[in-house]
């Protein structure tokens, strides 16, 4: 047969060739920003609606020196004149004091730089741990595989409030200073996360390992190192993101949980979310809605900031729950 | 004679992440009531998007247009493109039925195929229990299932995949549509059930009166079964003819393009290899390959004895030689092929490939002949890591063995590999998805050649692959093998892919080898029944010839069972 006489109406390799290979452009290879790109209706309004409260949480966290009036313990004006306790918003204090005479508006502020904190040092905690003994897990399998997948199971058991307050104790003798607090928070997050981020990984593990080419790196002889990394690693963190969001709720929760037992960082340490809700319970029944609502409506969009941006990834990751724009040149 | 389904002007359009995707622009054609059309194209031709039209099964991003009409064996009829889903409901199984390519994910593994059968009854008006297991007794005799009032109650794993696909059959068949869908229904199955299954959609056209709708791309299938083809290609309807009349005289060059490239048991090798040449009875110096009595496993959990998969060949490859290993799936040909470069563990017997030892060796051993060795897999589309450039994946033997620094080092001999495989260098920037499955073997095969190895292994590399694209890879495999003079395990389960590139071949069957000999010897002289059944089940693509072979074939099967 030569090479004439086949002349399929399929593009030949060779006019292919005149056609230079496209790199896709930076902004479609970002993670959340490539998502964002191909999302549409209710999933993209979902995603944007997430991504812009997680983005003003962050903005108020880093800034929150410039943005709070007063410091998270201040009680008194520079000029000596106290708050006062309890004072519904007024002009000095626009979302009022606490029973403690603390500026409602710039403990909520503060508290948002303590959450960020957590966050960032309970995802830290985690994720190297956890995707390191999920890869090894993964791809060498066998007993000591097993073993951890038995740990990991019992470990799921654990309520983590409750490790919470142990790592507390354990790490600042139960003086709840900023960072005794996070730290135990954080510690306590990583105890859970790591099994989660082990279980994801692992199971991505499981199924690249068997696929070609992780087959054909094998046969070529590529040591096993560089395959874990180059071959394995790579093509296995596309859940991570979620479960990424979903470690940053949970940390928030915990602190603020802690916060709310008692457990938490102490009001001259750090402004806490949890702590002022505590602080608060009384003046409930005496009318006095500022010093709970404002640090629990924090709480409640911060979660809710990461988890829609959570959801949206993972449903947009997923080809099958992705929505599409209608073709419309059929019609 | 009247249209059960008729197709006018269907286009059929996906909405994906990019730009909408026109599968179908604008067909018509018609199933007239009780022949076989056969619809047959390439990948992407839309020929299995045409049959899913005809169910109303197509996802929720497809938008169509036009008209798809199918008329029921009482005179309904439903216009699928505007059809609500509850006539669409009401028209499938009763008017309409899918046979599916994967019997084994076609059915529900959790219930029994009575169960999954009686369903079907059930839901298309009342039935009391008894009639209907009745009914579905009577159904599986019908399709060849032995002893139906056992089995009815069986779970789909226990039964066989070309069992399965005569489930699948009986599902379609028992609510008497007029119309089967088969969408690549052998596809899945090997040669000999292919054969059968074959057998028994002749007789759903024969003895039910359904039309069948056979979507396939392979030519023997559409030869032996087909009354008339439809050629698409994509998303055209290119040519139309009787099937006789298609085969022997093609109008459109597309389609003699397409005959042309289906490879034929009897054109290759075997035709030119001189037919009094032994195949020598020992391993000659230099064998690259020799095993003897070897077996090859799976070792069970925690020490448990596992499954020997091949157990006790005796086989060698020699200097220069290309060895067809052919057999049916689960014969162990591929579980030979995996075992030389250690997939696999050898469990028993011995090999000895490039003059190591196989029988209980350390992966480390290894290491310092696998640049001796190639592999080429089956399917180009995962053998590729998604995330690698071509070149990074054809450099990394190069630098894994120190031959380059780094990929970028590497560049140099990688355009050489690619200019070998016939692919324009700047691909190597591509990654592997921007590549079509052709193209994609070929880097495969670049890269598995990248360190000049005295052996190479190719493991079904074509079966992933429409015929046209199948016949230049391997022109272009015969043609390095020539150029390069590595010797080779070629293993697939296709005589006629066989025939073109072995010189030598060995059949196996269930781990055993039934016979070895020159191409010319086993091919045109088949000493063993399963060998003579094997070559028999093979359906030419040739509406005369197959004609005539399926006699042949009925008569090897009876010889072949019968001992």
């Amino acid at each position: 047969m030569s090479e004439s006489s086949r002349d399929l109406p399929t593009p030949k390799t060779s006019t292919l060739a005149a056609i230079p290979p496209q790199k896709r452009p930076l902004k479609d290879r970002l993670p959340v920003i490539s998502q964002l790109r191909q999302s549409v209706g209710l999933q993209r309004g979902m995603l944007v609606a997430g991504l812009i409260i997680v983005a003003v949480f962050i903005l108020i966290a880093v800034f929150a020196p410039l943005i709070a009036p007063f410091g998270w313990a201040q009680q008194k004006l520079p000029d000596g004149t106290s708050f006062g306790t309890q004072q519904p918003p007024n002009a000095t204090n626009i979302l009022g004091t606490t029973v403690s005479g603390f500026d409602v508006f710039s403990r909520v502020i503060w508290g948002a730089q303590t959450a960020f904190l957590v966050i960032v040092a309970g995802i830290v905690c985690s994720i190297f741990l956890g995707i390191a003994l999920g890869l090894i897990s993964g791809y060498f399998g066998g007993w000591l595989d097993r073993i951890l997948v038995v740990i990991c199971d019992a470990i799921y058991a654990f309520p983590s409030l409750l490790l919470a307050i142990v790592m507390t104790i354990v790490i600042s003798r139960g003086q709840s200073n900023l960072w005794g607090g996070v730290m135990a928070t954080a510690l306590s997050i990583t105890v859970v996360f790591v099994p989660q981020y082990f279980r994801v990984i692992r199971a991505e593990v499981v199924r690249v390992k068997q696929e070609p080419f992780v087959e054909s790196a094998r046969v070529i002889g590529v040591p096993t190192g560089r395959i874990l990394i180059r071959h394995v690693l790579r093509n296995s963190t596309r859940s991570l993101p979620v479960v990424i969001t979903l470690n940053a709720s949970e940390s928030i929760l915990t602190l603020a949980g802690l916060g709310f037992l008692g457990f938490g960082i102490e009001a001259t340490q750090a402004a806490e979310w949890g702590y002022d809700l505590n602080r608060a319970i009384a003046d409930v029944t005496s009318g006095i809605w500022w010093t709970g609502v404002f640090p629990g409506v924090a709480i409640v969009l911060v979660v809710l900031g990461i988890t829609l941006v959570g959801e949206s990834l993972n449903d947009l990751s997923d080809p099958r729950l992705r929505k599409r724009r209608r073709a419309g040149g059929a019609a | 004679m009247t249209d059960i389904a008729e197709i006018r002007d269907l286009r059929v359009t996906f909405a994906t992440d990019g730009e909408p995707v026109h599968a179908i622009n604008g067909i018509d054609l018609q199933a007239h009531a009780g022949e076989v059309v056969a619809i047959v194209g390439e990948s992407g031709s839309g020929k299995t998007v045409t049959a899913n039209t005809l169910l109303g099964l197509l996802p929720e991003t497809a938008t169509m247009s036009g008209a798809v009409v199918i008329r029921g064996r009482e005179g309904q009829q439903t216009d699928v493109v505007h059809a609500t889903h509850k006539q669409l409901r009401a028209m499938r199984g009763r008017d309409a039925a899918m046979v599916f390519q994967e019997p084994s994910t076609a059915l529900n593994p959790v219930y029994t195929i009575g169960w999954q059968i009686i369903e079907g009854l059930r839901a298309h008006g009342k039935i009391n229990r008894k009639d209907a297991r009745a009914q579905a007794i009577d159904i599986l005799r019908r399709v060849g299932i032995p002893d139906p009032e056992r089995r009815i109650d069986d779970y789909p794993h226990q039964f066989s995949g070309g069992q399965k696909q005569r489930v699948v059959i009986a599902m379609a068949l028992v609510l008497n549509a007029g119309l089967i869908i088969a969408d690549e229904p052998t596809t899945a199955l090997d040669v000999t059930v292919q054969a059968e299954i074959l057998d028994l959609l002749r007789r759903c056209r024969d003895q039910f009166g359904a039309t069948i709708v056979l979507i396939t791309h392979n030519m023997g299938v559409v030869a032996d079964l087909a009354d008339r083809v439809i050629v698409m290609y994509r998303g055209d309807i290119v040519e139309q003819a009787p099937v006789r009349e298609l085969f022997a005289a093609p109008q459109q060059e597309y389609t003699r393009e397409l005959l042309a490239a289906v490879p034929h048991v009897g054109r290759g090798k075997s035709s030119t290899q001189d037919p009094a040449l032994e195949a020598p009875a020992s391993p000659p110096a230099g064998s690259l390959v020799v095993a003897d009595n070897v077996q090859i496993g799976y070792p069970g959990r925690f020490g448990s004895a596992g499954v020997v998969a091949v157990k006790g060949a005796s086989f060698w490859i020699g200097p220069g030689e290309v060895v067809g290993l052919v057999g049916e799936s689960g014969s162990g040909k591929t579980t030979i092929g995996r075992a030389m470069v250690g997939l696999t563990q050898v469990v028993g017997g011995s090999m000895t490939v490039l003059g190591q030892e196989m029988f209980h060796v350390k992966p480390r051993h290894l290491r310092a002949q696998r640049a001796d060795i190639g592999f080429v897999f089956q399917d180009p589309a995962t053998s590729f890591n998604p995330l690698l450039t071509i070149a990074d994946c054809i450099a990394e033997p190069l630098v894994v063995h120190g031959r380059a620094s780094s990929t970028a080092a590497a560049r140099g001999r990688v355009n050489e590999l690619l200019d070998a495989v016939r692919l324009p260098t700047n691909f190597g920037d591509r990654y592997p998805h921007e590549l079509s499955g052709g193209q994609r073997q070929r880097a495969s095969l670049a890269r598995a050649l990248a360190l000049d190895p005295k052996l190479l292994i190719a493991d079904e590399p074509t079966s992933a692959l429409d015929v046209s694209v199948q016949a230049k890879v391997l022109e272009l495999f015969v043609q390095l093998q020539k150029e390069l003079g590595f010797a080779c395990l070629f293993i697939s389960h296709d005589l006629a892919v066989i025939d073109e590139v072995a010189d030598r071949i060995i059949v196996l069957q269930r781990g055993v080898i039934r016979e070895q000999g020159t191409t010319a010897q086993v091919l045109n002289n088949p000493a063993d029944p399963y060998t003579v059944e094997l070559l028999a089940s093979l359906p030419v693509p040739d509406p005369v010839a197959q004609e005539g072979r399926r006699a042949d074939w009925e008569k090897a099967r009876a010889v072949s069972r019968g001992q």
